[in-house]
């Protein structure tokens, strides 16, 4: 029996002029996990889709069991087993899993939903997912979205699986669960082609790895004969330094006090909890938890846009030395007060952004409102967008470009750009490298570095812990809404934060 | 690979892919657009072969004659065109922000009807200047009123504007059914009343029209493209999450904008009483509220190609008409016409967006040959 799955023979794709891929050649062994690793806009995305059907190569071919095969759509990928789970999930809310499953099936005979959850808790039961095939969609979380789409693919027979960027959107806990269960594939035979740019997953998952530039195939190396900086390299074409040279604070002032804080969510829970801190000036505050554990309501509470139920949120103005009470107030009243407060959101183009607008005007969405006339002044704008095009490398045709067009790194340095030219006194920045490859990902963490040297006070809420404790001066560890721990960056070990990631909350019965 | 597999290869193969179009030529762009007019135009000849004894291509030019046939024809297609053009930019900020104001018919005859009623009750005790002054003030305030319920409801509970606005109509023709019982005459008419209408400019009521809308026009795009006001519609429209990020006050931006929608509207219902039919009727606007969507959309809510999309419409409208009357075609053929021309225009959209590729069989010999 042939051991090779899957063959990429000279594959070609273009985009007007462009080329996606270029003469790409790659094997996929029977029984791998095969990570494929590249920057953004390296052409990972393009060439998987002409695996899966989504796209057509304008040249190569495409060998499935050593046989030349033509896969213009989805349907024929599925029919040579090969099934993709995409980064952005397409269910349906409204449908259980098992419908979602089985949907876009053409089967003979009548379709019974008892038998398809029947299969359905096999395969489960199989490689070891937790998964209730009734619940709806819109009830479930991302994760267990995220199971639903492997088990779509694993019910049509797909030997062939390809996760495009899986990890993007879980918490560690979940991402281990995720691995076990491709490992538990891979011995059962499949073959899986996995993207990522997460280095650690590469080496602790895969067992070869196909690396990307520009469109082309760089190499395929075994995991276990490379290391970080060698794939780092072979990505970048180039030496990188993968160190965050931390200062040391200077002058640190309390600039941000929070204090008691509460807030419940429109259904009635407590998101946050009697949550009190200090951020200094000239010091890098990370923020470590499980994803959703009041994070994004903390950042969002103090810059003006989530309701509090109690507590104080107080500014030390550094240039005046007047305290400002922030509480209550709305992203405008607070900019009035003087208040240099910058924010990365999470959300980069729902929130940060407007995807359609060109940078131009997404650089003065902070600024527009300034000076008494009626009509829009384009010119600082433009000066301050091309600017940040050249200081931040953004790599665009022009600053006429719509931003959602841009890749992701150059989306967020659009947005962190901007924030920065705002000269802010406290800058806050949640999961600021989500989706950043590696070298985006440092030049952002230089960006949080400057902005600390130049005195401002820095939040950082991070998911990398490792990053967290190279980077910051103090980590402070939210859990279930609560400050569990604000602990010294350079003297804690991952374990400590860890712990205090899952700890339980005190007094869950007592007062509310 | 052997050469029977290459051929099972290549009849597998597409003939042809489709891909987005990241920029496309504005040459191009309306290439593609006089060929959808030109099928369309194919279209409908084949269709007239066969259900009418008319030769198409007269018909065609009975078109033209309809609509360019004398001076008189020409001022009145320019006069709707300016009527139609007004209430799709008065719709066009609402849409900007995503608000879909179909309440634009509505809007246009609450204030035909105030206008009326001021002529009807306050006319004759109020001096001539008075009462143009209050006509148009009551139309411009009324239209907003109509179009603010809405908004309040949205912005404060998030109510479906669609519906919302859709209902308004249905009251704002109910209330004119109701004057029209109550102070009509017996035919369920009002009387016109000429002696109030607009004084005519250069001895024709179309050029006020035609001049108003213009300059509304250039405003139009001015505030959508230069203003703040313009740059906040833009914002709330593309995402309210960012808007009130950087601090946009969502619900005001809402209620402003659709202030000045509905004042527009009423400024349009204004003109069709008072520059027009100086009387109310149920049938004032002749269903230009809802075309008004089409046209807004068309123009893809840019007010200087509204110009063209509104101009396009009231063409079709008007010459389809007249050729009708002439050969006394069955009315629904007009409307078969626009139908079809519309569809051709909004078909062509595909082709602007979207690359069709087709394959090249000859390519690989090219290269060998290079």
């Amino acid at each position: 029996m042939n051991t090779v799955a899957l063959e990429l023979k000279n594959i070609s794709k273009r985009f007007g002029d462009k080329y996606a891929n270029k003469n790409v050649d790659l094997t996929l062994e029977r029984g791998e996990i095969l990570a494929i690793l590249g920057e953004n806009g390296s052409g990972k995305t393009s060439m998987v889709n002409m695996i899966a059907g989504i796209y057509y190569p304008d040249e190569g071919e495409i060998f499935v069991d050593g046989k030349p095969v033509v896969i213009t759509s989805p349907k024929d990928a599925f029919k040579y087993k090969i099934g993709m789970i995409h980064q952005h999930f397409k269910l349906v809310d409204v449908f259980s899993a098992s419908q979602n499953i089985v949907l876009g099936i053409k089967e003979a005979g009548r379709y019974k939903l008892s038998e398809v959850e029947d299969k359905v808790y096999e395969i489960s039961k199989k490689y070891g997912f937790h998964i209730n095939p009734k619940k709806k969609v819109h009830e479930m979380s991302v994760s267990e979205k995220q199971t639903v789409e492997i088990m779509k693919v694993l019910y049509r027979g797909a030997d062939i699986l390809i996760l495009d960027e899986p990890t993007a959107v879980l918490t560690p806990q979940e991402i281990e669960k995720l691995f076990a269960v491709l490992r538990r594939m891979r011995e059962d035979g499949k073959s899986i082609i996995i993207i990522t740019h997460k280095m650690h997953e590469v080496l602790s998952l895969s067992d070869r790895v196909a690396v990307m530039r520009k469109g082309e195939h760089v190499a395929t190396v075994k995991t276990a004969e490379t290391n970080e900086k060698e794939l780092t390299e072979m990505m970048m074409g180039e030496k990188i330094d993968l160190n965050i040279e931390r200062s040391e604070p200077v002058d640190p002032q309390d600039r941000l006090v929070v204090e008691n804080i509460c807030s419940k969510n429109a259904e009635g829970i407590p998101v946050l909890n009697n949550v009190s801190f200090t951020a200094r000036s000239g010091e890098i505050l990370g923020v470590a938890g499980i994803a959703g554990s009041g994070q994004r309501e903390l950042l969002e509470s103090i810059a003006g846009l989530y309701h509090i139920d109690s507590g104080e949120i107080t500014y030390n103005d550094p240039a005046t030395g007047k305290q400002e009470n922030l509480r209550d107030k709305t992203p405008l009243q607070i900019a009035d007060l003087g208040v240099r407060l910058s924010f990365v959101p999470e959300d980069r183009l729902g929130m940060g952004l407007v995807g359609n607008m060109d940078i131009i005007d997404n650089v003065m969405l902070r600024s527009y409102k300034k000076g008494k006339s009626f009509f829009l002044d384009r010119n600082s704008p433009h000066n301050l967008a091309m600017e940040l095009i050249k200081d931040l490398n953004i790599i665009t045709p022009n600053e006429y470009t719509p931003v959602r067009k841009l890749s992701g790194g150059n989306i967020q340095k659009v947005l962190v750009g901007r924030e920065i030219a705002a000269a802010p006194s406290v800058f806050m920045a949640a999961y600021p490298v989500r989706g950043l490859v590696v070298n985006a990902s440092y030049s952002i963490y230089n960006l949080l570095n400057k902005q600390k040297e130049m005195g401002v006070a820095v939040i950082f809420v991070g998911e990398d812990l490792d990053v967290l404790i190279e980077l910051c001066d103090r980590i402070m560890v939210i859990s279930s809404g609560e400050i569990t721990g604000i602990v010294d960056a350079r003297n804690t070990t991952k374990e400590e934060i860890g712990l205090l990631m899952t700890k339980a909350r005190k007094g869950d019965n007592t007062d509310e | 690979m052997n050469n029977v597999e290459v051929t099972a290869k290549k009849k597998r193969e597409p003939l042809f892919h489709i891909t987005k179009r990241s920029a496309i030529d504005w040459k191009v762009s309306i290439g593609i657009r006089a060929v959808a007019i030109l099928g369309a135009l194919v279209f409908m000849t084949i269709v007239f072969l066969f259900l009418s004894d008319e030769n198409p291509f007269v018909l065609y030019k009975s078109m033209f004659e309809g609509v360019f046939g004398n001076s008189m024809r020409t001022w009145i297609l320019f006069s709707n065109t300016a009527i139609l053009l007004g209430i799709s930019l008065a719709l066009t900020p609402a849409f900007k922000m995503k608000f879909w104001n179909c309440g634009g018919e509505g809007q246009v005859i609450i204030a035909s009807l105030v206008s009326a009623m001021l002529m009807f009750f306050v006319g004759d005790s109020v001096s001539y200047p008075v009462l143009v002054v209050l006509m148009l003030v009551s139309s411009l305030a009324i239209g907003a009123i109509w179009a603010l319920i809405p908004a309040i409801f949205k912005s404060k509970w998030n109510t479906n504007e669609t519906l919302f606005t859709l209902m308004m109509n249905y009251i704002a023709i109910q209330c004119v059914t109701y004057f029209l019982k109550v102070f009509g005459n017996a035919q369920g008419n009002q009387e016109p009343m000429p002696q109030f209408a607009l004084p005519k400019i250069f001895g024709d009521r179309y050029f006020l029209n035609i001049l108003l809308i213009a300059v509304i026009c250039i405003l139009m795009f001015v505030y959508l493209r230069y203003s703040k006001h313009g740059y906040e519609i833009s914002v709330v429209g593309e995402s309210e999450r960012t808007a009130k990020y950087v601090g946009i006050n969502v619900s005001k931006v809402i209620i402003r904008t659709m202030i000045i929608s509905g004042a527009l509207c009423g400024l349009v219902g204004f003109l069709l009483v008072a520059n027009g039919s100086c009387a109310i009727t149920t049938t004032i606007t002749g269903g230009r509220g809802f075309t008004a969507i089409l046209v807004s959309w068309l123009a893809k809510f840019n007010p200087v190609y509204m110009v063209l999309t509104s101009f396009l419409v009231i063409f079709l409208q008007q010459g389809t008409s007249y050729m009708g009357d002439i050969y006394r075609l069955d009315t629904s053929m007009a409307d078969i016409f626009i139908g079809v021309v519309l569809l051709f225009i909004i078909g062509c959209e595909f082709f602007i967006n979207y690359k069709i590729n087709f394959k090249k069989p000859s390519k690989e010999n090219k290269e060998v040959a290079k």
